[in-house]
This record gives C-alpha cells, sequence and structure tokens, in this order.
C-alpha cells in the first residue's frame, strides 16, 4: 500500500487564452506521503490543484486520482478526495454544528455516522463553547482548523489544502500541521501548499512550481543538498527567482 | 433524497437568520402590493371639463348639469369660443371640453339627431381613452333620456333615430381598478422576488466560495438544483398566500374561482421563474451582474404582460412576443380564476404552455449548471 501511487500526473496543463497557468507539469504521489507543493503567487499550484480535484478540466496532459482519471471519473475522484479550499469556504451563516452536519450530509453519511463524527470533531478541537455560534464568529485559526476537519468528514484517501495556513498565527500553525500528521498517520495522503518555507521542511517530498513548471522535486534534504544550502528557504529562493 | 433534504435545511436556515434579507422577503412585497395596487389606477378622478354652449338652450344646460352631476368632472368654465377653449386645453387648466353647436335644440327636434364635440388632451393616451368613455357614457344617458322626450313632442310614429349604445362592464362591474390591478401586481411580486432570491442566491454562493467546496463532493446535480431550488418555490408559494389574503382583507378582490387551482397552476409557474434564475446564475459571476440580468428581462415581462399596458394596443410583432412572456400568461389566468371563476379547462392551454416554458427553462438552467468548469 505504501508505495502504490495515488496521484499520477504526466504532462498536464491548463491554459487560459495563451497563458499557460500549469505548463506541462508531470510528478505522482505515493499513498500516505506528504506532499509538498510550493511555488511563488501566480505559480499555478491552485489551477493545478483544481484539475486534479475534478472542478476544472485540464487543457491537455494525463491525470489520475486514485485511481480515477481526471477527464472521464471526476464524481468517482469526488468520493476520494476532500479539499480545503485556499479561501475559507464554510458556511459563516451557519453554526460550527450546522457546518458539519451540511457537509457530512452532502457526502451521504448516515445521520448516525454525522452524529458521531459532529461530537468527535468538536471535542477534538476544543469547540464545545462555541460549537453553537456561527462560524462568522470564530478566530481564523480556528475556522481552518474547522475547515481542515471538515473536508476530512468522509475519510478520503487523499486530501488537497490550498495554502491550509495562510494567515494563521505560528501556534496555531503548529497544531495544525499536528493535525496534519495526524491524518497522515490514518493512511490519508495529504497534498499540501504553503508559502512557508518550514513548513516544507515537515513534507515527506516537496516540488516546486515556478510560472507553470516544476523545476524542482525532491526530500526536502536531498533539495537542500543539491543546492548546497541549509534550508528550505534558500532552496526557494534560488528557484523562484530563476 | 436525504442529501436534498440536507441542502433543503440549510437554505432555510440560512434564509430565515440573514436578517438584512427576511424584510426583503416579506415586508418590501407587503407594502409594494398596497402602494401600487392604490398607485396603478386607470381611474380618473376630477377631469378638468370646460364647455362651449353657442346654443344656450334648456336641452344644451341639461347636457351640462349632467357633466356637474357626475362624481368624475369637475366643470370649470363655460368658454365664450372654441378657440379659448382649445387655448385652455394648450395651458393645460382642462383636460377636456364639449363644444355644442349653434342651434343645437332645434336641429335636435328637427332632425332627430345631432352632433357635438367632444375634445380631449390626448398627451397621456390611456388617461384620453378612459376620460372618452366616461365622457360617451353621460352622453349616452343623456341621449336616452333626450329621445323619450323626443317621442312625446313630435308625432309618435316616428322613431328616434339616436342608437343607444348601453356599456356593460362585465365581471368588474363597478370597474373597480383594484380589483383589476390588485391580482397582477401580486403575480408582478411573486415573479420579482423570487426570480431575484434564486438567481443571486447561486451566484452569492460563487462569491464566497461554498460552491466550490459544494462542487468538489460527489453530490448529483439533480440532488443540488432541487435542493438549491426548493425552498424558493415554498417562498413563492408563501408570498402568494400573502398576496392573497392581503387582496382580500384590504383591497376586498373577489375570489370567485377555484383557489386549489390558482396554488396549482403557481406551482408550476414558479419553476419557470426558479429555472430562468439558475440559468442566469450559471452565466453570472457576481450578484451585480445576476441583478442586471434579471431586472432586464422583469422589466420586459412586466411591460409586455398587459399589466399596465393593453396587449391589445402594442405593435404586431410585440404582439407576438408577448407570447412568449410567462408573466403575461400569470396575469391572465390569476385573473381569469379569480374574476371570472375560470375553470381547469378554460385555463388549460396557458398551463399547458406554462408547464413546456418549465420544463425548457428548467433543461436548459441543468443542461448549463456544470460541476466542472
Ligand atoms: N480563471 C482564470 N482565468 C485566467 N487566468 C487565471 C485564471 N485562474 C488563474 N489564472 C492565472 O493563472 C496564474 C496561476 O494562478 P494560481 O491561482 O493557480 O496561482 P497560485 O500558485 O495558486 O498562486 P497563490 O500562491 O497566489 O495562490 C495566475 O497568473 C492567475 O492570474
Ligand atoms: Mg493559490
Amino acid at each position: 500500500m505504501k508505495n502504490k501511487n495515488v496521484i499520477e500526473v504526466e504532462n498536464l496543463s491548463k491554459l487560459f487564452g495563451d497563458f499557460a497557468a500549469v505548463n506541462s507539469i508531470s510528478f505522482h504521489v505515493k499513498a500516505g506521503e506528504i506532499f509538498g507543493f510550493l511555488g511563488a503567487n501566480g505559480a499555478g499550484k491552485t489551477t493545478a490543484i483544481k484539475m486534479l480535484i475534478g472542478i476544472s478540466s485540464p487543457t491537455s496532459g494525463k491525470a489520475t486520482i486514485a485511481g480515477f482519471d481526471v477527464y472521464k471519473e471526476a464524481e468517482s475522484i469526488k468520493k476520494n478526495i476532500g479539499y480545503m479550499s485556499q479561501k475559507f469556504a464554510l458556511y459563516d451563516d451557519l453554526t460550527v454544528k450546522e457546518n458539519i452536519t451540511f457537509f457530512g450530509g452532502i457526502y451521504g453519511l448516515s445521520k448516525k455516522q454525522i452524529d458521531r463524527k459532529r461530537c468527535e470533531l468538536v471535542d477534538e478541537l476544543g469547540l464545545q463553547e462555541v460549537a453553537n455560534s456561527l462560524v462568522s464568529s470564530l478566530p481564523l485559526g480556528w475556522k481552518q482548523k474547522l475547515a481542515f476537519s471538515v473536508s476530512l468528514l468522509h475519510d478520503p484517501k487523499i486530501v488537497f489544502l490550498d495554502e491550509p495556513t495562510g494567515g494563521v498565527d505560528p501556534i496555531t500553525r503548529r497544531q495544525f500541521w499536528e493535525m496534519i500528521y495526524k491524518a497522515a498517520h490514518n493512511g490519508t495522503t495529504i497534498f499540501v501548499t504553503t508559502h512557508y518555507m518550514d513548513e516544507a521542511e515537515y513534507c515527506d517530498r516537496v516540488s516546486i512550481m515556478v510560472n507553470g513548471k516544476i523545476e524542482a522535486l525532491d526530500t526536502p534534504k536531498k533539495l537542500k543538498a543539491h543546492y548546497k544550502t541549509d534550508t528550505m528557504n534558500d532552496v526557494f529562493l534560488k528557484l523562484a527567482r530563476g | 433524497m436525504s442529501i436534498i433534504f440536507y441542502i433543503i435545511r440549510k437554505e432555510f436556515k440560512q434564509i430565515f437568520r440573514n436578517k438584512g434579507m427576511l424584510p426583503i422577503i416579506f415586508i418590501l412585497p407587503v407594502l409594494q402590493l398596497i402602494i401600487l395596487s392604490n398607485a396603478a389606477t386607470y381611474e380618473i378622478k376630477n377631469i378638468q371639463f370646460g364647455y362651449v354652449d353657442a346654443d344656450n338652450s334648456s336641452i344644451s344646460r341639461r347636457l351640462i348639469e349632467q357633466f356637474q352631476a357626475s362624481t368624475y368632472f369637475n366643470v370649470s368654465e363655460r368658454f365664450s369660443s372654441e378657440k379659448e377653449a382649445s387655448q385652455a386645453m394648450q395651458e393645460g387648466t382642462i383636460d377636456a371640453y364639449l363644444n355644442i353647436p349653434v342651434h343645437f335644440e332645434r336641429d335636435l327636434q328637427k332632425d332627430k339627431t345631432n352632433a357635438i364635440g367632444v375634445f380631449v388632451d390626448a398627451i397621456d393616451g390611456s388617461a384620453a381613452g378612459v376620460i372618452n368613455v366616461y365622457i360617451s357614457q353621460i352622453i349616452q344617458s343623456y341621449n336616452k333620456n333626450i329621445a323619450m322626450d323626443l317621442i312625446q313632442i313630435s308625432d309618435s310614429v316616428q322613431k328616434p333615430n339616436s342608437i343607444d349604445s348601453i356599456p356593460l362592464f362585465w365581471y368588474n362591474q363597478t370597474l373597480n381598478y383594484k380589483t383589476f390591478m390588485v391580482p397582477g401586481i401580486l403575480v408582478l411580486l411573486v415573479t420579482m422576488i423570487t426570480l431575484f432570491l434564486s438567481g443571486m442566491n447561486i451566484v452569492r454562493e460563487k462569491e464566497i466560495g461554498t460552491l466550490e467546496q459544494i462542487n468538489v463532493t460527489p453530490i448529483k446535480k439533480y440532488q443540488f438544483i432541487i435542493g438549491k431550488l426548493f425552498p424558493f418555490w415554498v417562498l413563492g408559494m408563501g408570498l402568494l398566500t400573502i398576496g392573497l389574503i392581503l387582496a382580500k382583507v384590504i383591497f376586498n378582490v373577489p375570489m370567485i374561482g377555484n383557489l386549489g387551482l390558482l396554488y396549482a397552476y403557481t406551482s408550476v409557474y414558479i419553476l419557470v421563474i426558479l429555472g430562468m434564475g439558475l440559468f442566469i446564475s450559471n452565466f453570472t459571476d457576481t450578484q451585480q451582474q445576476a441583478m442586471f440580468i434579471a431586472w432586464f428581462f422583469v422589466v420586459i415581462f412586466i411591460l409586455m404582460s398587459g399589466l399596465f399596458t393593453p396587449i391589445e394596443s402594442m405593435p404586431k410583432w410585440a404582439q407576438i412576443l408577448t407570447e412568449f412572456n410567462p408573466v403575461k400568461y400569470f396575469v391572465e389566468i390569476i385573473r381569469m380564476v379569480m374574476l371570472k371563476g375560470s375553470g381547469f379547462t378554460d385555463i388549460l392551454p396557458l398551463a399547458i404552455k406554462t408547464l413546456a416554458y418549465a420544463i425548457l427553462m428548467n433543461g436548459l438552467a441543468v443542461w448549463s449548471y456544470k460541476k466542472t468548469s
């Protein structure tokens, strides 16, 4: 199981008019991996993720997610993945509990499962006090943790996290990564983008995207060795500056 | 099935939690119904009325008295010449005048028939039409009385030549315009509110990004669409109910026909509007865009519905266009059912058209709704 590829991407591209937001990228991700998908603003990370999760059709190239083809089996992919968007996308005008119930419901979980998950989740996140408050009243860090948990409600094989820790304080970031590790430990494959290079160090492997292309892909250790630096930050700067 | 239920429940929660939206949904329509129904009337009172009486006979004075007795006319002034009267109309001090020629009485008795001039300021065409009807009515009834007198005066063998036409207004005998307007305005409200709310609702989810979050779930298109539209369908039916209650309580509009039939029809009609709302939201990215497009259609639909301007007086091509206007179908049907008591078979042709429209609009909406862009 460990060595099976759950994401296989080959020459995947997305054009907006003449502009190649994603320019023929190829990579694979193994089951259970924490895969860091790095790149500067506008590098094409979000665009690539949207193709992988089946909400944007690629212009060309191949990709299979959990064994399903992104062109023909997008709906099967959706059963097997979780997604946390770069933009907070839970309902501000629903309470914590209501959001959990709603998303559990549309993923087709039974009422029993939803009730159980809701209790577990509120406990784990320590949200007992605010469980019946509107999500709009929560601090950003809590919202992000909630969104992550919601994306895991249906026990997906792979979860795509697009900048999950953007704008979050260091303590909460740390807790967030503990959650990521826990999910990975339970066998979930993690596909995560971030702008924090310390977080890149936590990944099993990282790819670095520059202007729509993947310029480097390896373990943080090998990347640092290859570029002869001590930190991922320097690796990133060297690549992103070209 | 239960997935749909989760969406519906969430939608209702959001609707009733939105303190900015609730008044828009329920209080504004009520105000609109009350204001518009009182304002949008074809009834015209206080018509400024002048006359030229060159004859100055007992018969001509009797005619003027008829106008003085009417509550619709303010008989202002007797002009000494037609020129003066025409001048006054030019200046806008009078809306209409009557020109009674010299020897009016004499000629009437001699020839049994005579002509008088009626002049109406027709800047406002529809008002002029109404004024004309009022004046004709007064002259007709006067005509009848005169004819009686003439029979007695002259040799009774000869029949009076004047033609007697009595306008008879069916179904709305007192010509109460509110009775006529309230059902139409109710249609307008149900249409506007359901179209705006359904169209904006889905675009709003696009804007805040939750639609994307829903699109990454394995939810089926039909589940999402039914779950999304059903609450607004209920809302539309609720609006109809509130409107009907107001129509009865405040305006005392008769409800001759079967209300069940009206509800059955409305339930199909709202589907047309919801399909339209969804269709609009599929092609727009922001609530503003959706609102503009919805407005565009609503204005056309309303102006071409026969609610404010009679369809008969539109050019031929416009009349043909109105055949594709669902608002027109509903205005006709609600008036037929409420005021005339029309039954199922009477409204069937229009109801079938509406159903076809609903299938078409929702088909287009479902087809154009894409989970993958
Ligand atoms: N729908 C679109 N139409 C046209 N151009 C687009 C569209 N979506 C994204 N782009 C462009 O594609 C490029 C890549 O955008 P993308 O959002 O994928 O970058 P990103 O790596 O996620 O950046 P960030 O770190 O800021 O989130 C950008 O230049 C962006 O302007
Ligand atoms: Mg991005």
